[in-house]
Order: C-alpha cells, then structure tokens, then sequence
C-alpha cells in the first residue's frame, strides 16, 4: 500500500521527537556515570572533560551498594517465585473449575489490584510492630517481612493475569490428558503449564519488575539489614557532596540485568500481558 | 498443604479415569473439593496480604492512633468518625491539604494519562508499517518501561537540577533561553516537572498495549477502505479506534489506577519533603502518616481514597458496559 506524504511526515516527526524524549535522560545517565566529581557538581556538559570509569569503583565503598544487591535480588526473586507457584494453582482452579465462591474469589483478588499500596503499608507496618510487641518475631527491617508486603502487588496480578492465560488454552488439551489417563493435576503439570510458558514468563518478569523496582514498601520495611537498591540509591548524599556520577554509574549497574532480561523476552510479555488484560 | 491433596486426586480421578460416564461423573462429584484445595494457599496469602490488612486499615481509621499508642495500638481511644470529620473538614489544615493534593492529583492524572495514551497512540503507529530500522526504535521506546523504576526517575532528578543539571544547560546555555535558570524540583515548576517524569515512564507501557492491539487489526480491512478512498485520519477514526476497543478499555483504566496512586515517582524525584505544587496524594498520606505519627488520620485519608477510586472505577466500568451493549 502506498504511503501518502502526510502518514510520511507524521511517521517522521513523532519518531524523531519521542527518540530524543526517550534517549536524553539514558544519555545523560550513562554519560554521567564516567565522570569524575567537579564534572557533575558544576555547569552541566554533554561531553565529560575525562571519561573515567572510576565512578563504577567508588560507588561500591560509599555505600554498601553489593549488599543492597544482594537483597534486592533474594527479596524480588523469591517473592516472583512465590507468587508465581501460589498462582499457578488458583488461576488453574478458577478457570477450570465451577464451583462455590469463584466469583467472590476473583472480585476480591481483581479489587486489590486497583487499591493504593498506601493503604496496605499503614496497617502492615502495624501489624507487623504488634507481631513484634507480642510475639517476639521481628518482620519490619527483615527480608521476610518485606518479601510479604511484595506479595501484595505480586500475588494478585499473577492470579489475574495467568487465569486469563489458562482461559485462553483449549480445554481439549484437557481432554485429550484425561483419555490418556492423567488425572487434574497431572494434566496441570504435563498440559497446560508447557502450553502457558509465555503467559507464565511474562508474570515472572512483570512481578520481578515491580519487586525490583519497588520504592514504598522498601522506603518503610527496611533498616540497614535488609535495604534494596531502590533505597540504597538514595543514600549516595552526604552532608558536603551529592555523588551524582557514583549515583548514575550505580544506576547504570542495577538496570542492566533487568533492561536486557525485559528486552529479551519482550514478546512473551506483550503476548502474556494482552491476552490476561482483554479477558 | 495442598501438594498432599493434590496427589490424591490424581489418585483418585487416575482410577475413575477411561470409566464409563456414571462412574467419571461420580468421581467429578467426589473431587469437589479439588478447586478449594487449589485455591487454598491462595486464600491464605490473601488473607494475610489483603483482607486483615484492609480491616485493620479501617479499624485504624477509628482509632486515634497517635506516636503513644504505635507499639501497642490494642489501647487507642476509639473516636468514631472523627479522623475522617477532621480529614473533610476544608477549614482545618488537614482537610484544607488533603483537598489541595487531591486537586493536584487529579490534574496531574488527567495529563499524564491523556498524554501517555497520545504519545504511545501515535509511536505504535508510526512503526505499524515495516521500514528499515523499526525493531530498533520499538526496543528504544520500551527501555524507559524495562527500567527499574528509581533509576529512570533519579536520572530526571539530576537532569533538573538548577545549576548542574541538563535541562537548564540545554534551555539557557545552548538554546539561549533569556532570564536565570529556574528551579525544577522545588516551587510551582515541580508540577510541570512530576508530570514529564510520569509520562516518560508511563507512555511506552501505552505503546507496548496499543501495538500488540493493532497488529491484531487484520490490513485487509484497511485495504477495503482504502479502495473506498478513506484517508488515514478517517481510518484511525473509523477502523483503528473501534477494533481497539478492548484493549483501550483496560489500558486507560490501569493508567488511571496506576498514575493517580503513584508514590514512586514524586517520591524519588522530591526526596522525603515534597514541594506543595507536586503534593500528590499517595506520597501526602504517606507524610501525613509518617511524619506526624498518625496512623488514625492517614488510615482514614487512605480509606476515603479508596471509596473514590472504587465509585470512579465503578462509574467507568459501567459507562463502557453500556456502551458495548449499544454497540
């Protein structure tokens, strides 16, 4: 089909003005993050004066940034993981099943995803100081304890989201599992989770985007022991200097593992999360 | 838990299995209870995560829960509704902030929201068609998405810097913008600023929807048309937008939820303290809750935010409902 010269200049334009919306803020990050000290605290360049990779030596010394890695990465993953397994088995149960309190189920579970997480972070934070008051277990400033308040955006989309999936395969798979012989379970197991494999990779990746990216829970749930990166960045301050280069080479280090995972598997999740969302 | 009832059905259902339909019909009635054991670990965590959390939220929101009573909340004063007298009343200070942030939070959705549906509408069809260098740009558009979140936002904060930041060595050193360079995260300028940061981040998350919505416009519709000799923008009017429907429906519903409970953004790019013309709501809650230590109040203000987005959302499912209906 021919293009006409309008459809040409409007393809021109909007490419041309969103590229450089998107590409000025990554520039300016990665740009930053080889700069030494004077560099950034002055009058902003586009070129450093010296390129220096020693931004990406320093930062680990002024603050424990490996540490916040570390938890960052064990408290996104196992709560992708949980939430993941928990789901698998209630969306398999609401989609193929009819029974008692299904709809009650999903209103309730599809409800919690619109609400803010303010409002779950107030009475959390609480109960977890009363569990602490009365029973001696310490959740506020554990990874435990933050890996619970991940669940309440996690758990919820994973269930939404892998239920429309489930819906979406034919229930003659089902069938056809049954003839030969494999009983709910084994049909979950052997048919229907191998044919939701990119419904499934795209949850994982989105809750572990969210948990990795998360800022509110983490601002409140943790002390030095369990920090995320999502606070740790935020510590590169001190009284006399703002580490700008230390914090953008930093940037650059927490983003990449979870940029290139994303661009990677793209495609299951705009297949996953467009086949959950117009259910 | 659910793993030991789990075996025993397939047990069961494994012997009832190649049965004659009776039979299977009597094992499906004895395995009844294998959606309840499904759901069980479900039901827990929900529980745990949701429900107790969201009674407590409207317990607290009785309570006078000030600094004295955190540790041991059991022994706050019960005082009715008078958190929320206090929260809606316009002439305190409280009530007077609470309306001033809902304000700010209702302007800032409105443009974030119609501008990231804009930008992501017209990016996803810029690159409908095939041209040299497109899977470039779709992967370009999508990393302010793949970012984690404070990373993107913290690289805007340096870039709005007064004196050292980009954007005012790019206005008034390279464009030559007259006049000082102004501040960006502090005074009436932190609305504009909050706002650009929002819709870096929330438009790709448009683009990536309204692409997967229309590769699947089958081209031989626009072909017809186009025989009929429509011209684009009647296309995007008369095909594009209603085949989109669908997707449009729940796109626009999770911007809304999303953007107007954002805390992340003005959080990171304000610091602890945000400027009064970026006070939005989520990030108000939280300082009211935090700052002064009381949890009664906050857990009130949270509540009535959520009585509002559960009659908006409402009002917004119905509305498109009925208008399927019509169509």
């Amino acid at each position: 089909m021919h293009e006409t010269t309008g459809a040409k200049v409007f393809r021109i334009v909007t490419i041309t003005l969103l590229s450089i919306f998107t590409i000025i803020p990554i520039y300016v990050m990665v740009i930053s993050g080889m700069k030494p000290l004077q560099d950034v605290q002055n009058e902003f360049s586009w070129w450093p004066s010296t390129l220096t990779l020693q931004p990406y030596v320093d930062m680990w010394q002024t603050v424990p940034l490996a540490s916040y890695f570390m938890n960052s990465v064990i408290v996104s993953t196992v709560a992708t993981v949980l939430s993941l397994i928990i789901a698998i088995f209630a969306s398999y149960a609401i989609s193929r099943y009819k029974f008692r309190g299904r709809s009650v189920f999903s209103g309730t579970v599809l409800s919690t995803q619109m609400l803010p997480g303010v409002l779950f972070l107030l009475p959390l934070f609480l109960i977890f100081v009363n569990i602490n008051t009365n029973f001696g277990i310490q959740l506020v400033g554990t990874r435990t304890g933050l890996i619970i308040t991940y669940l309440t955006f996690s758990l919820p989309f994973s269930i939404w989201m892998l239920a429309g999936y489930f819906d979406g395969i034919p229930r003659e798979l089902d069938e056809a599992a049954k003839v030969d012989g494999c009983g709910p379970m084994r049909a979950l197991i052997r048919v229907i989770l191998p044919a939701a494999r990119p419904g499934l990779v795209a949850v994982a990746i989105y809750s572990f985007m969210t948990s990795w990216g998360e800022v509110l829970f983490a601002s409140v749930m943790t002390t030095d022991a369990n920090r995320t990166l999502a606070v740790g960045l935020q510590l590169y301050s001190t009284q006399t200097n703002v580490y700008w280069n230390q914090i953008m080479a930093a940037s650059v280090v927490v983003s990449i593992p979870i940029v290139i995972g994303f661009l990677l598997l793209q495609k299951n999740f705009v297949a996953g999360l467009t086949a959950g969302a117009v259910k | 838990m659910s793993a030991v009832s789990a075996s025993t059905a397939v047990k069961k259902s494994g012997a009832a299995a190649g049965a004659p339909g009776g039979k299977a019909r009597k094992a499906r009635r004895k395995g009844w209870w294998l959606p309840y054991a499904l759901l069980a670990p479900a039901v827990i965590f929900e529980l745990v995560i949701h429900v107790i959390p969201m009674v407590t939220g409207i317990w607290m929101s009785f309570l006078k829960l000030t600094k004295m009573f955190i540790a041991n909340w059991g022994n706050a004063p019960f005082i009715g509704l008078k958190n929320y007298a206090v929260a809606l009343d316009f002439n305190s200070a409280v009530g007077m902030g609470l309306l001033k942030s809902f304000g700010i939070t209702v302007a800032f959705t409105i443009i974030v929201v119609g501008l990231s549906w804009g930008f992501g509408m017209a990016a996803a069809i810029a690159l409908q068609k095939a041209f040299r260098g497109r899977a470039v740009f779709r992967t370009l558009f999508l990393i302010p998405y793949a970012l984690p979140m404070y990373a993107g936002v913290i690289a805007w904060k340096f870039m709005l810097q007064k004196d050292s930041g980009a954007l005012n060595h790019l206005l008034f050193d390279n464009l030559g913008l007259p006049g000082d360079k102004p501040f960006w995260l502090i005074g009436d300028n932190a609305f504009a600023a909050v706002v650009v940061v929002a819709i870096w981040r929330l438009w790709p998350f448009a683009f990536l929807m309204l692409m997967a919505g229309l590769q699947s416009i089958p081209t031989d519709v626009y072909e017809a048309s186009a025989v009929d000799g429509a011209k684009p923008l009647r296309q995007w009017w008369a095909i594009t937008l209603p085949m989109l429907r669908p997707i449009n429906m729940v796109l626009v519903l999770v911007m809304f939820l999303w953007t107007f409970n954002d805390f992340n953004t003005p959080f990171v790019l304000f610091g602890g303290s945000q400027p009064p013309a970026g006070d939005l709501i989520s990030f108000h809650i939280y300082n009211a809750s935090f700052l002064t230590w009381n949890f009664g109040s906050g857990a009130a203000m949270s509540v009535l935010l959520l009585l509002f987005l559960l009659v908006v959302s409402g009002i917004y499912l119905l509305f498109m409902n009925r208008r399927k209906d019509n169509a």
